[in-house]
Parts: C-alpha cells; sequence; structure tokens
C-alpha cells in the first residue's frame, strides 16, 4: 500500500495548506488543528478537526474550506469530522506558526511547562511590533476568543497576544 | 440525557444572558471579554445539548418548563457588579466541576477535558473584577457587596445532585465555598449570611420551575426562530 500511504500524505499536505479563516497567515497544519487524514477508499477522505476553543465559529469555515480544496484536488468524497480529544493547546501551534503570529503583529503563545520537563523561567510577551519584553495586559479577551489584549510599555502601541491554552 | 441538558441549559442561559450586554458594557474591553465568554460558553452549550437531541430544536422549541438550568444562570445582569457577582459563583462552580468530570470517565470527559481551560479565563476574569470592586471605591464596593447578597440565594442549588453526574457533591460544594470566601474577603468583602436556597426555589430549576425574568427571557431568544421557522443566513 506504497500508493496509498503517499497518496494520503499528500491529502494530508492539501488539507493542512489551507489558510485559518481568521489569521490566514496561518494554515490549518501550522494552527495545529489537523488531527488525521484517512483515506477511506479510492475516491473517500475523512479529516479529523479540532476546535482552538469550544465555541470557536471559525471551525465550520475550515470544514467548508477543507471540502473545497480536497473537491478541487479531484478528491470527490470529503467529510470532515471535529473532535475534541485530546483537546487542544496553544503547544499545538509549530515554531513556522509562531514565527509568522509573530510577523503578523500577534504575539505568539509561551510554552506550557512539559509534564516531566524543566520548569521554564516566566517569560514575558514580547511586543511584536518594537520587540520590547516591558508589556502589559490590558483584558484577558480581544479580537477573537483565543486572544489576549496587551500593551507595549515602550513603544506604547497595543497588541494581540494569542493567549495560552 | 438529563445530565446533558442540566449542564447544557446552564451554558446556553449563561451565554444568552452575557451576550445582553453588547452595546451595554461599560468598557470596549468588557464588551469584548463579556461577548468571548459568551461564545465560549454557546460552544459547550452546543457539543452538550448535541449529546441530548437536536441543538436547534432543544434550544429554540422548548417552553420554559423543559429546561434543567440553575436559576442562577437566568438571573438578569443587574448592573456590571452584579453580573460579576453571578460570573464569580457559577464559573467558580464550574471550573471546578469540569475539573472533576475531565478526571473521569464519562460521557462528558472530552468536553470537560476542553472546556476547564476557557472556563479558567472565565472565572480568572470573575475573580479579578471582584477584587478591584470590592477593594475599589466605597461605590463600587457597595455594588459588589449588593450583587453577591442579591444572588446569594441561588446558590445551594449549584450542589443539588444531577443525575448521570458521578461526582462527590459534597465535595464540590466545600471546594466551592472556600474558594469563594477567600477571593471575597480579599476583596474586603464578606459572604452574605443568608440562606443559600429561597423556601419555594430550593433546586428547582433542575427540575424546570424557574423565576419570572426566565419566561422573557426565553422569548427573546427563541423570537427569531419560531417565527420564521428554518431560516438561515
Amino acid at each position: 500500500m506504497v500508493t496509498g500511504t503517499r497518496l494520503e500524505a499528500e491529502v494530508r499536505r492539501l488539507a493542512g495548506s489551507v489558510p485559518d479563516p481568521e489569521l490566514p497567515v496561518l494554515t490549518l497544519e501550522e494552527l495545529g488543528v489537523l488531527r488525521d487524514v484517512r483515506m477511506q477508499g479510492p475516491d473517500k477522505v475523512t479529516v479529523h478537526l479540532t476546535p482552538t476553543y469550544t465555541g470557536c465559529p471559525a471551525i465550520e469555515t475550515m470544514s467548508a474550506d477543507i471540502e473545497r480544496v480536497l473537491h478541487e484536488h479531484g478528491v470527490p468524497e470529503v467529510s470532515v469530522v471535529t473532535v475534541l480529544a485530546p483537546a487542544w493547546s496553544t503547544d499545538d501551534i509549530s515554531d513556522e506558526g509562531r514565527r509568522k503570529l509573530a510577523e503578523f503583529g500577534i504575539a505568539p503563545p509561551r510554552p506550557h511547562r512539559g509534564p516531566d520537563g524543566p520548569v521554564p523561567v516566566t517569560l514575558s510577551v514580547r511586543c511584536p511590533h518594537c520587540g520590547s519584553t516591558d508589556t502589559e495586559l490590558l483584558s484577558r479577551f480581544s479580537s477573537t476568543a483565543c486572544k489576549a489584549l496587551r500593551r507595549c510599555v515602550d513603544c506604547r502601541e497595543p497588541f494581540d497576544h494569542f493567549k495560552e491554552l | 440525557m438529563t445530565a446533558a441538558l442540566a449542564l447544557g441549559d446552564d451554558a446556553l442561559v449563561l451565554s444568552h444572558r452575557l451576550g445582553e450586554w453588547a452595546g451595554h458594557a461599560p468598557v470596549l474591553e468588557e464588551e469584548v471579554a463579556l461577548a468571548n465568554i459568551a461564545l465560549d460558553l454557546l460552544g459547550q452549550a452546543r457539543t452538550l445539548l448535541s449529546l441530548a437531541g437536536d441543538e436547534d430544536e432543544l434550544a429554540f422549541l422548548r417552553e420554559e418548563r423543559s429546561f434543567r438550568n440553575v436559576q442562577l444562570v437566568e438571573q438578569p445582569n443587574g448592573d456590571f457588579a452584579h453580573t460579576i457577582a453571578r460570573q464569580l459563583f457559577f464559573s467558580v462552580y464550574q471550573h471546578l466541576l469540569y475539573e472533576r468530570l475531565a478526571a473521569g470517565t464519562g460521557e462528558f470527559t472530552d468536553l470537560a477535558a476542553k472546556a476547564v481551560k476557557e472556563v479558567a479565563y472565565h472565572r480568572d476574569h470573575a475573580e479579578q473584577w471582584v477584587l478591584r470592586l470590592g477593594d475599589g471605591t466605597a461605590e463600587s464596593h457597595e455594588r459588589m457587596r449588593r450583587g453577591l447578597d442579591a444572588l446569594w440565594r441561588y446558590t445551594g442549588e449549584l450542589f443539588e445532585p444531577v443525575e448521570g453526574v458521578d461526582i462527590d457533591w459534597r465535595a464540590l460544594e466545600g471546594d466551592w465555598l472556600s474558594a469563594v470566601t477567600s477571593v471575597v474577603g480579599r476583596a474586603t468583602l464578606a459572604l452574605p449570611t443568608g440562606p443559600r436556597a429561597g423556601a419555594w426555589t430550593a433546586g428547582a430549576g433542575r427540575q424546570g420551575l424557574h423565576t419570572e425574568p426566565f419566561g422573557r427571557m426565553l422569548a427573546e431568544m427563541q423570537h427569531l426562530h419560531r417565527s420564521h421557522p428554518g431560516a438561515s443566513w
């Protein structure tokens, strides 16, 4: 089943390349919400997708976008299933995703402490505009459920922070 | 079924109440915060109600007596301190409850494991505001005190065991009391001393008995769906 595996990998690459509808600089693969892509036969694909937040309204657009992209690439039957477990965490965002977020003006989430890993020093949130680490929290909630609103004490610009979940 | 309705209705009804703040919050940041908390709760409600049946039918076509939410979440918003008191009582309860559900192996485990991380932010939001209002000006202190007083009588019902939720409800109540006591104390306030359930209200929401404002809330929430069946946008 070498062919099947290669096809599956290709379909996964296509599904993973779909941009996030609310943060179009990130792909679904980089956001870490694509859980599984499986061929259920030559013409049928099942995609497992997990929401960032339980109420995230973008999940419906993500599903529709995945279906559209796979249809366009010749997969006739696409079924996107939403899964909750294991719960998504901001640690699932790839390094490349974090880099892109910062470039886009959104401070990336700080890593959580691993179950057995070393205790990380408390990292301050860096201003994505001027790079200062002297920033303050304005509100735990911002333009979307996944962000907090902060302000840079040095350059005085407010900015979004992808808060840790 | 009963448990999914109870937990789902709690989340749905509180979500709607918080949504009523849109356009009315004291500052823009709180407008956004309350709407985001409402959105998290709505997502939890959709998942829970879907375990019990069709989410839209359950939300929009049930009569008042068929809802199983606690009476706390249906109470009107009042002023901002009143809403924060309701948020404190409910988010601490929901956080402690979901922590227990997430550690179990029942039908709510997956949802609870996900939602508990969201609810931790709701709880932090409520606690920070209780501290700020209680330990703020004489006016904010007095308003926070009034909010806690007014809602205290609805908190006993939170710990009436829900059929199908296999946890130690007395331990949950103990943890809730000590958490709430600690926050309120740090806010230079004291917990109300009155009874935690009215004579006729004790445990009534879970049995479908609701307070007067709930009917009006449902009328507004269900109006569009009932007036235009099957409409979509």
